[in-house]
């Protein structure tokens, strides 16, 4: 078992230094430089400009910068923000939370959700609530994040005024410092009456736009596992022996149906990391998806790298988490390997 | 030990503002996170919008005016030759107190005036490298340049020597990069070994204190007892981080937040026609045109250039790029600019006449570049598609205009450099002072264009007036030249000055006395929630 762990570890390692080096390369790509894009009509004279560059250590040879990025990453430097100057780590770090809290519940949203849709339309496939789900299924994959968030807040903020339109917390009605940084314990640790309601509240909303798509395909998933499972002989023993339905489906169908449902899940990770980007810029999300994106439009090259760099890395470590996890579950793939 | 008395107080300010439930609350919907707070290294209005309510400068533009008037200079005094100022500073100016663990011992006075100046000036100054130091508007606005010394006379008195006379000059000290920060702080910080958080935490004289900034999420402050011009008439004023804006519409619709900057003109009309909302509007402080470049034949002939001026269909562009949003321009300054010359004629749209020009000028069949920005600008909304009109008028009078453009950062250097036949740019004002966008036109003694100067157009009456009206230190002076040299060059025309945009601001209807700015910032001391 150790092996195979090491062994998925070391697989990763390609996969990191690429990442270091597409990082780095993209951004000098996009035209422009971190001194231009802040001047508007006025310019600037070249002697200025060099000297701005040479300020943030820019006006070197790049493969020198990257020499400097990589040593720094080997030692655990991800570099200090060129905008801000602040630890590219610190900026993270207070910004995650953030991401991590919308991210878990948009997952657990999509399990608690996906699972028993999966299972509802396989077990009476082809019938009215299949065809209903699935549909339902098919138009959530598809949906545009960003239409969809716009659209809930309409009809449910504005409209019907059930929901908060954005931000984490009634900043009217609440105040304290963040503690831990996820919203929904900080609320309580601050013992303010409502508050805690109050960050479900805003909770809502981006979670389902969030979790739409992983809702969708965790869904459609089950539903196909459930189907495969469902036709296997030991069901067929089971339904034999007298067994009930639902002793059938909870016991010994959907436990094999979940493995390839939870690789699905594993992989969901990086869809939801990519989709909180949009989530957090229409619910006016601190996290680290739209801190990202403001970092491309700023040339904030040491943000962006580091930033890159601690998001994929957690990305590929939840990958070799479920990946072993999956091995753990099925002996099949552990003895492949 | 540190999160348990985060936690405390925390919990302290949580009963402090239970108790206090009936705290007037002014939220503002922002479109994004300042890079910090000291607003001489900043160069973004999302920047200087969240360090204003914190600080002032000398002097200070009125709020929704750009009339300066004094601030924390009571009164300034200018010497005969136009050489020196002396600013009588105002007694009994209290900085904030209790932020980072500091309490200040002094009031305000001269010291903190030089120590300001001298950060963004000395680059021996203690601060001078903290945060990076990058001092752009003060070296945009030629201050290195204009400045001779800043001395104190006393505690409340500072002489400003300058190297030539420049009236412009005080309008530049009301502008953001002149704010004026407490030097016993930054001794205060320094001794502590944490001399950044200067610029993140941070303490000013202004009519709220900082409370909390919480990267992307929101930005706190408090209304300072103390202050000066009085106490604000909100308790606290909230800065709540949307960067999208249709999001921020939706917050403003649904009471979340009292004003919002930035709209989707998309949104405007909807906007106009909600009962909760004061769509708020202006011309904005900035001028869109296309500059010919006068260096380039046959651009060097004004009649050519005149002709241009009448082939081009404005109102067609100020409907479909403008949408509306927009005003015609008949002079380079905006009408929102003392000096503003209504007598100056504008050109009429008349392709016959312009082609007739053409043609006596010996022009015909001209082939021309036509250059383009690529990014949108607060005084054009799509460059590409009013070029794309220009073309069609243009070539209804014969001339086979061909479109271009670059990356925007190339762009601008290229237009400087004179690379362009004729392109499109524009100016946003800093200081709504007439020579802020009179120098677009200026030339140096020798006749060579500023490269601002993308007209590439050298006019030596016009350049005698622009350095002349510098020199005189009464607005009326400078009024009758200024007025003088919008007649000179609508005459001359190097230029199609083609519309002011319309800024929008929307703020709901319970708030009282918000007034929009030409600037584009957005303030709040002396506006007031209704109940």
């Amino acid at each position: 078992m150790l092996r195979f762990f090491l062994k998925r570890v070391v697989l990763t390692l390609p996969t990191f230094f690429a990442l270091m080096f597409v990082t780095f390369l993209m951004i000098r790509l996009v035209p422009g430089d971190p001194v231009e894009v802040r001047l508007g009509e006025r310019g600037i004279s070249p002697e200025r400009h060099a000297e701005l560059l040479r300020e943030m250590g820019l006006d070197r040879p790049v493969w020198q910068q990257f020499a400097d990025y990589v040593w720094g990453l080997f030692h655990g430097d991800f570099g200090v923000s060129i905008i801000t100057k602040t630890p590219v780590v610190r900026e993270f770090l207070t910004l995650f939370p953030a991401t991590l809290e919308l991210t878990l519940c948009a997952m657990i949203f999509a399990i608690t959700l996906g699972i028993p849709a999966g299972v509802i339309a396989a077990t009476r496939r082809g019938g009215i609530y299949d065809q209903t789900l699935m549909g339902l299924a098919l138009t959530g994959y598809s949906m545009p994040i960003f239409w969809w968030g716009l659209l809930l807040i309409l009809v449910m903020s504005n409209t019907l005024h059930l929901t908060p339109v954005s931000g984490r917390i009634d900043l009217i009605k609440y105040y304290f410092e963040p503690v831990t940084g996820f919203m929904l314990i900080d609320s309580l640790l601050s013992g303010q009456k409502g508050a805690f309601l109050d960050a479900v509240r805003h909770l809502i909303l981006p979670t389902i736009v969030l979790g739409t798509v992983p809702l969708a395909t965790v869904a459609r998933m089950t539903r196909s596992a459930m189907l495969e499972v469902l036709g296997e002989d030991y069901v067929r023993t089971a339904r034999a022996k007298g067994l009930t339905w639902r002793r059938i489906i909870g016991l010994h169908a959907l436990r094999n149906a979940l493995i390839p449902v939870v690789t699905v899940i594993g992989l969901q990770i990086g869809t939801l990391l990519a989709g909180a980007v949009l989530t957090e810029t229409i619910f006016s999300w601190p996290g680290v998806g739209k801190w990202l994106v403001e970092s491309i439009a700023r040339r904030d090259y040491p943000a962006l790298q580091g930033g890159i760099m601690l998001i994929s890395s957690i990305v590929i470590l939840c990958n070799v988490i479920v990946d072993v996890l999956y091995g753990l579950i099925n002996p099949r793939i552990r003895h492949a390997h | 030990m540190k999160r348990f008395g985060m936690f405390a107080s925390a919990l302290l300010l949580g009963t402090m503002l239970a108790g206090a439930a009936q705290a007037k609350t002014l939220v503002y919907c922002s479109e994004g996170s300042p890079e910090n707070f000291t607003p001489a290294m900043n160069t973004t209005g999302t920047s200087f919008d969240a360090a204003r309510p914190l600080y002032n400068q000398l002097v200070e533009f009125e709020r929704g005016s750009t009339n300066v008037v004094p601030s924390l200079a009571e009164s300034w005094d200018v010497s005969p030759d136009g050489m020196t100022i002396t600013f009588k500073l105002r007694p009994g100016v209290k900085f904030h107190s209790g932020v980072n663990g500091f309490t200040p011992t002094r009031d305000f006075n001269a010291d903190d005036v030089i120590w300001s100046f001298d950060r963004q000036w000395k680059p021996d100054h203690p601060y001078a490298k903290v945060s990076g130091g990058a001092y752009d508007y003060f070296n945009d606005m030629g201050m290195p340049d204009l400045l001779k010394s800043i001395e104190k006379i006393d505690d409340l008195t500072v002489k400003m020597t300058l190297n030539e006379p420049n009236a412009p000059i005080i309008a530049n000290l009301a502008m953001d990069f002149a704010t004026i920060a407490s030097a016993e702080y930054a001794d205060f910080l320094m001794k502590k070994g944490t001399p950044e958080q200067f610029d993140q935490i941070p303490v000013g004289t202004g009519p709220f204190q900082f409370v909390a900034y919480q990267k992307d999420a929101v930005i706190r402050f408090k209304a300072f007892d103390d202050y000066w011009g009085g106490k604000a008439k909100i308790d606290d004023l909230v800065y709540a981080i949307t960067p999208d804006n249709t999001a921020r519409y939706a917050k403003l619709k649904a009471g979340e937040c009292h004003v919002m900057g930035y709209p989707n003109p998309a949104d405007l009309e909807a906007m106009g026609k909600d009962e909760a909302i004061n769509l708020l509007q202006q011309a904005g402080l900035n001028i869109g045109y296309l500059a010919m470049n006068a260096q380039k034949p046959p651009f060097d002939k004004k009649e050519v250039r005149q002709a241009i001026n009448m082939a081009i269909d404005r109102d067609s562009i100020l409907k479909e790029v403008y949408q509306g949003a927009g005003q015609k321009a008949k002079n380079l300054i905006p009408p929102t600019i003392w000096s503003y010359n209504d007598a100056v004629t504008d050109y009429e749209y008349n392709p016959e006449k312009a082609k007739e020009m053409l043609k006596a000028a010996g022009v015909e069949n001209l082939q021309s570049d036509l250059w383009w920005m690529p990014v949108q600008r607060p005084y054009n909304p799509n460059a590409k598609r009013m070029a794309e009109m220009m073309q069609a008028d243009l070539a209804k009078v014969g001339i086979n205009a061909e479109l271009k453009s670059f990356e925007w950062g190339e762009y601008r250097k290229r237009l400087q450099a004179g690379e362009h036949q004729m392109g499109l740019l524009g100016w946003t004002g800093d200081n709504g002072d007439p020579d802020n966008f009179f120098f677009l036109r200026g030339c140096d003694a020798q006749g060579t264009p500023a490269s601002q100067n993308i007209t590439k157009w050298c006019n030596k009456d016009f350049n005698d007036m622009l350095f002349q009206a510098r020199k005189l230190s009464e607005t009326a002076d400078r009024t009758k030249i200024y007025e003088q040299m919008q007649v000179l060059q609508k005459e001359e025309a190097p230029d199609v000055t083609i519309a002011h945009s319309t800024v929008f601001e929307p703020i709901r209807k319970e708030v009282i006395d918000y007034k929009i700015s030409p600037f584009g910032r957005h303030e709040f001391y002396g506006v007031d929630i209704q109940e």
